[in-house]
């Protein structure tokens, strides 16, 4: 029984890191109506900021994440300013198609980058307090991971608020909805569009130093991001942002799980099986509405 | 009196296919100028045009001395220029209250937001009732008022209508016709798309005909609604109307 419960805890645990990679994929996704193919990238550059802040400064890495999320928010700003607002302003399939060839372009372009920048080494972080954690009934819970968890379930709660109680965030929500009617109030859709890809960035880069002290980082993590973000936005139902959270839970004790009982190296294909399932059963997701 | 908005040579096209031909029209301060004409006339697309929805080929479109048409479509809601679109378009998602709040996105609307809304829950009482509903849960009628107190929230100097009674019943239209006239007598100028040609003939001062992407005729609303030609082909009063 504790070892089922271990396994239960431990998936809960990545599935956390699934989930808020997955909320700034479906944020963008929704709102700007694009994939973003390079997020897994920015997961992994969020890492490098965390990494480097351990290292080179000395920071916690939970501290580091102050220094993390402006990081990543303004590469965001860039990226969007650079690229995205011009896919952005493409109509129909023209726009989603072209979504995929440049995110997916540019995903290659940072992986390499980050490969020449901080060579391809396998890189990870080891708090002092890493080994330690509290023991409940035979459940091992380390530090770090009910840490993630918790920052996982603030952030969270804080973004569900800035949407639906604060005026620039109701204007991201209404631009999801109806962009045009958004405009025609009198919200700058240019301005929002940004707006949103740097708080995806930012989500992505809190992820990305997580993934630090909890699995390894390197230049090419980036698509293993990406697909496990993807498939928690399928679970989760396109449109729905916060769904990511309860949907990447779902993926991380279903691979735990799978794991532990079938076999470890049936673990990836269980979420895939479970992805197509949703696909075809559920197809609106586990986590919407109607 | 100077012109109030003045749409100059206007042409619009989606890709090849060309929707609106030269098309001149203006509307003075405090008028209700309705724009008639048959599907697929270019109607919607003027409004879009107007409100920057839509680039133009060439032409120009000025409000007083500002130039509309050189603006995107946030900056056109900022000058008081407010369109209520075909089919309401609202946050579906977002609550009455959310809506409204959000039709005073731009910076002017904004300053004002508090005063405004008072005088929308005054014009429609019922959004007052149901401020926390979600949109999408009202009716058809709910929603167009909703729609209309939207766009009085951006405090429009010039309110764009593109077809509101559309898919609307007889009651309803009527009380949404009504609160256009108050909203008129309140000082506020008034564009018009419909497709009941006789409801718009009768609220609207003067009227212009569009037809196959042109201005196929103006004058004053009375007048057109005793036209034999407009009678025919719009009020459905003689028989065998051919367009």
């Amino acid at each position: 029984m504790s070892a089922f419960m271990q396994t239960l805890v431990w998936g809960i645990f990545a599935g956390a890191i699934y989930g808020i990679a997955a909320m700034g994929l479906a944020l963008v996704f929704g709102v700007l109506k694009i994939l973003n193919i390079a997020h897994g990238e920015l997961v992994m550059l969020g890492g490098y900021v965390g990494f480097w802040a351990f290292t080179a400064l000395g920071w916690d890495p939970f501290l580091a994440l102050i220094l993390v999320i402006p990081a990543t928010f303004v590469l965001g700003i860039v990226l969007d300013r650079v690229i995205y607002r011009y896919v952005v302003r493409l109509w129909g399939e023209e726009k989603i198609k072209n979504s995929l060839l440049v995110s997916f372009g540019l995903g290659l372009v940072l992986s390499n980058l980050a490969q020449w920048v901080f060579t391809g080494d396998e890189r990870s972080v080891q708090p002092s307090y890493a080994g330690q954690g509290l023991d409940v009934y035979g459940v091992l819970m380390p530090y770090t991971r009910l840490a993630t968890l918790g920052i996982v379930l603030v952030v969270t709660v804080a973004l569900h608020l800035f949407l639906r109680k604060t005026y620039p965030g109701k204007a991201i929500l209404a631009t999801a909805e109806d962009y045009e009617s958004a405009e025609l109030a009198g919200i700058n859709i240019d301005r929002v569009y940004m707006l949103t890809f740097a708080l995806s960035a930012a989500l992505a880069g809190i992820a990305g130093q997580f993934v630090t002290f909890t699995y390894a980082l390197a230049p090419s993590i980036g698509m293993f991001w990406t697909l496990k973000a993807m498939i928690v936005i399928v679970l989760a139902g396109t449109g729905s942002i916060l769904g990511a959270l309860p949907a990447g839970l779902v993926l991380g004790v279903v691979e735990a799980l799978s794991g532990a009982y079938l076999a470890q190296t049936y673990k990836e294909l269980v979420g895939l099986v479970i992805f197509l399932l949703v696909v075809i059963i559920r197809p609106q997701g586990l986590f919407v509405r109607k | 009196m100077s012109d109030f908005l003045r749409i100059q040579d206007v042409s619009v096209a989606y890709g090849d296919i060309q929707a609106l031909w030269d098309v001149s029209l203006n509307v003075e301060e405090g008028e209700i100028v309705a724009l008639i004409g048959p599907n697929g006339a270019g109607k919607t697309t003027l409004m879009r045009a107007v409100a920057g929805l839509n680039p133009l080929k060439s032409g120009g479109i000025h409000l007083g001395d500002k130039a509309l048409h050189t603006l995107r479509a946030h900056q056109i809601a900022e000058q008081g220029v407010i369109l209520v679109p075909e089919g309401r378009r609202l946050f579906g998602g977002l609550s009455v209250l959310d809506n409204l709040e959000l039709g005073a996105y731009s910076k002017r609307a904004r300053q004002v937001r508090a005063e405004t809304l008072k005088l929308v829950y005054e014009l429609f009482p019922l959004l007052a009732d149901r401020k926390l509903q979600r949109a999408n849960t009202m009716s058809g009628g709910q929603q167009q008022m909703l729609a209309i107190g939207r766009a009085l929230m951006g405090v429009p100097r010039l309110l764009m209508l593109d077809e509101p009674s559309l898919g609307l019943g007889p009651l309803v239209v009527e009380s949404i016709f009504e609160t256009i006239k108050r909203m008129n007598d309140q000082g506020v100028t008034v564009f018009l798309v419909e497709q009941n040609a006789w409801q718009a003939l009768e609220l609207a001062h003067r009227a212009y005909i569009l037809e196959q992407g042109r201005i196929a005729g103006t004058g004053l609303a009375q007048e057109l609604l005793r036209d034999d030609r407009v009678k025919q082909a719009y009020l459905g009063i003689s028989p065998a109307a051919e367009v």
